[in-house]
């Protein structure tokens, strides 16, 4: 049925025209300041990204690099007087053999290394005579070297009395001073180092003697505060991947499994609306909660170790879960019904339609949620806190059971020592790292995802 | 119980007058479909015969899919729906527990209105079914079926090069046939079309018209269609549902040129719908 009022034109033909072209300027003018602020707010975001950026690679970029005294050592067996090394005697127990190579071993650290150290440098500044101011040119390299220097005896008996080129990392303070780090124009009350061991430094460094190396400490070593220019994230790091480890292990599937339950499986009711709501509320938790209940539960309850990966796994994983889950729901919610019916309509099961069609198609997503979940946790510090992960932890842990930092949290303890002037670029070379595995994280992610989309 | 039931199929059948030339395959009695508290469905009675096709006419809304979805029981992957009364296949009741739904869904397949092909290949489209009852021995009798199947729906010609191509890169007349060879490679009875032809051309249309008449040699189908020409075209019986009931069914010939029922002739004459 047609009806002519309805079809017949309110208004002529120009004044219509002329009464859209106004009302159409004014939907160009809204579109076009809509556009400038959508521009405008991701320029701002991108500005603060590139200005976070700068900053940390300027500050972090240049403790990959460190002064390294490259020097000829002479093993001089007038010093280091040591008995030969033990060799297993006929009858002798291993145990007895151990109980021997211990003392040896002690000898050998009795040994006078200083004085090794010390004719090293003075090798190269012979002007230096004096007995008290030889024992200063000790100053320019750091005091862990010591012990590096005993390991290659320990490993190699056969150095001593040879003479080896070999790489002694500079004191914190003469790297400091070299980097110009430290304003040269202070007094020397306030100076680190005495004005002649500044000198040398200079010297040395003019001559090539002290040179700028790569820093395989900061990968190769635990903290270290005696030693502050040995300290490297190698203990942190291995912490971190330990806990990492956990994390995937536990929060992934744990997540999946729940999230596949509650989306295909569980009846709507009362009891899993609750649940429902309780993971959200979860997810909002924030995380030092998390660490004061895992302080709680699993060191005050099950008496798990202090300070070790396997709480903080344990206390991230579960910070991870709710993260996971929704996720993965989103993920499955988002699989179109009529993939689902046509797997159901030719007589598959309900789980063998979930495990051959929505977990294939939903995986990208699973994958992509449960990287950006572990990417998050592996960035926490608030809860490792609470659960004694701040703690200083002179070696590389072992097992997830041993003590151990985490990047985040050796980041926060760098950034508060107190040579703030050496650990300021060494906060910034953590951070890099730490940002570093997150990136990589995140590739993975993406490389995953594409990976499935295409085998779909 | 058995008795009764058997006694009133067989009063409904005479009801139908001159069409029980097969042998009676699927039996509705007294169905209700609720959705939550809302009855859509109002007790239908039909009866399905051995290898006929009978379609189903009737205004939007009416209940036409879900009553269709009852004899697969794909109702019962909708939250909040409930079916009662009796449904049976070759005298078993379809909705009692001992019955699995899995073997239902193998006897009685489903074709849907849009073209759903699982995002695999088109050799997996098809294999998936035979591969997941373990109709097939061997590599060489999954092909066998595959080729069979994709032949009988007429795609065969067209796809016989690209079987390891993804199935939903078909056009969509393609992937209905698609879907409707994947209906068939798990040999079922009964094939069931909910608007197989709605996303379609008229060219696509005609294709799949002709291979509703050939699988009707081997197979019991019901269709959904909105399409009176497509119901004249491919059905020998017509089943009219009207507000959540089910008006009259009877022969298509009769039911396009003399309803017995006024609602019926309306609805054919475009008065309302
Ligand atoms: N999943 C559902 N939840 C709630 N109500 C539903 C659902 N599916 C169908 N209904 C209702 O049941 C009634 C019958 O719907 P149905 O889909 O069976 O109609 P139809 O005859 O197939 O219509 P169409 O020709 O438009 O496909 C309608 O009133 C509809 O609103
Ligand atoms: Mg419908």
């Amino acid at each position: 049925m047609h009806n002519d009022d309805a079809s017949a034109p309110r208004t002529d033909p120009s004044t219509q025209r002329r009464l859209v072209e106004r009302s159409l300027a004014r939907r160009h003018g809204a579109e076009k300041r809509f556009r400038a602020a959508g521009l405008a707010a991701v320029f701002f975001g991108l500005g603060m990204v590139a200005l976070l950026f700068a900053s940390i690679l300027a500050k972090g970029v240049p403790a990959f690099w460190q002064a390294t005294v490259v020097t000829e050592v002479y093993f001089d067996p007038e010093i280091i007087k040591v008995d030969p090394r033990p060799v297993a005697q006929p009858g002798e127990t291993p145990a007895q053999l151990h109980e021997r190579e211990m003392a040896w071993q002690t000898q050998l650290t009795m040994a006078n290394w200083n004085r090794i150290i010390e004719n090293t440098l003075a090798a190269h500044l012979p002007e230096v005579t004096d007995a008290r101011a030889r024992a200063r040119l000790r100053q320019l390299v750091t005091s862990g070297e010591r012990f590096v220097l005993r390991d290659r005896v320990i490993a190699d008996p056969a150095l001593i009395g040879q003479r080896l080129t070999l790489k002694l990392l500079a004191d914190a303070n003469v790297d400091v001073w070299l980097k110009g780090n430290i304003d040269r124009s202070l007094p020397d009350s306030q100076q680190q180092l005495a004005p002649d061991v500044r000198a040398w430094a200079d010297q040395l460094h003019e001559r090539g003697v002290i040179q700028m190396k790569f820093n395989t400490t900061l990968f190769g070593n635990p903290d270290s505060r005696s030693s502050l220019a040995s300290a490297g994230l190698a203990g942190a790091f291995v912490g971190s991947l330990f806990m990492m480890a956990i994390v995937i292990l536990l929060a992934v599937p744990v997540g999946v499994a729940s999230a596949v339950y509650l989306e295909e499986f569980a009846p709507r009711n009362r009891f899993t609306d609750l649940i429902e709501v309780n993971i959200n509320n979860l997810a909002a938790v924030p995380s030092i909660i998390f660490g004061l209940l895992g302080a709680a539960v699993f060191i005050n309850w099950f008496h798990m170790p202090l300070s070790a990966p396997i709480v903080g796994g344990l206390v991230l994983s579960l910070m991870t879960l709710p993260t996971v889950i929704i996720a993965t729901r989103s993920t499955l919610q988002a699989i179109p019904p009529s993939i689902r019916q046509a797997a159901l309509g030719i007589g598959a099961s309900k789980v063998q339609m979930i495990l051959h069609h929505v977990l294939p198609l939903a995986l990208p997503g699973i994958l992509t949620g449960a990287i950006i979940g572990v990417a998050q946790a592996i960035g926490e510090t608030a809860p490792l806190l609470l659960i004694g992960m701040s703690a200083f932890v002179a070696a590389v842990p072992a097992t997830p059971f041993d003590q151990s930092t985490a990047l985040p949290v050796q980041i926060y303890l760098w950034q508060g020592n107190e040579l703030r002037n050496f650990f300021e670029a060494r906060t910034s070379a953590a951070i890099i790292v730490l940002l570093g595995l997150m990136l990589s994280l995140n590739a993975l992610a993406i490389w995953l995802r594409k990976r499935f989309e295409k085998r779909w | 119980m058995e008795d009764t039931v058997m006694r009133a199929t067989l009063v409904n059948a005479e009801k139908f007058v001159g069409v029980a030339n097969g042998a009676l395959k699927m039996a509705a009695r007294d169905v209700r479909v609720f959705y939550g508290e809302s009855e859509a469905l109002h007790g239908v009675d039909l009866d399905i015969y051995e290898n006929e096709v009978l379609a189903f006419i009737g205004p939007s809304g009416c209940g036409k899919s879900t009553f269709l979805r009852c004899l697969n029981r794909m109702n019962d992957t909708i939250d909040g729906c409930r079916v009662t009364g009796r449904i049976e296949l070759d005298g078993e009741d379809i909705y009692d527990r001992s019955l699995d739904v899995v073997l239902l869904r193998a006897r009685v397949g489903m074709v849907f209105q849009k073209p759903n092909p699982f995002p695999k290949s088109i050799y997996e489209n098809i294999a998936y079914g035979p591969r997941l009852h373990g109709l097939a021995s061997g590599r060489a009798e999954l092909d066998d079926i595959v080729e069979r199947s994709l032949q009988r729906a007429g795609l065969w010609e067209e796809v016989k090069d690209r079987l390891e191509q993804p199935g939903t890169g078909l056009s969509g007349g393609q992937q209905q046939r698609l879907c409707i060879a994947r209906a068939i490679a798990v040999s079922p009875e009964v094939i069931l079309m909910d608007e197989p032809c709605s996303a379609l051309d008229p060219i696509a249309t005609a294709k799949v018209e002709q291979l509703i008449t050939e699988l009707s040699e081997t197979y019991t189908i019901v269709i959904v269609t909105h399409n009176m020409q497509q119901a004249a075209r491919v059905s020998r019986r017509t089943a009219f549902f009207h507000l959540g009931n089910l008006v009259e069914v009877d022969d298509t010939t009769k039911i396009f040129t003399s309803p017995s029922d006024g609602r019926t002739e309306d609805y054919i004459t475009g008065r309302f719908g």
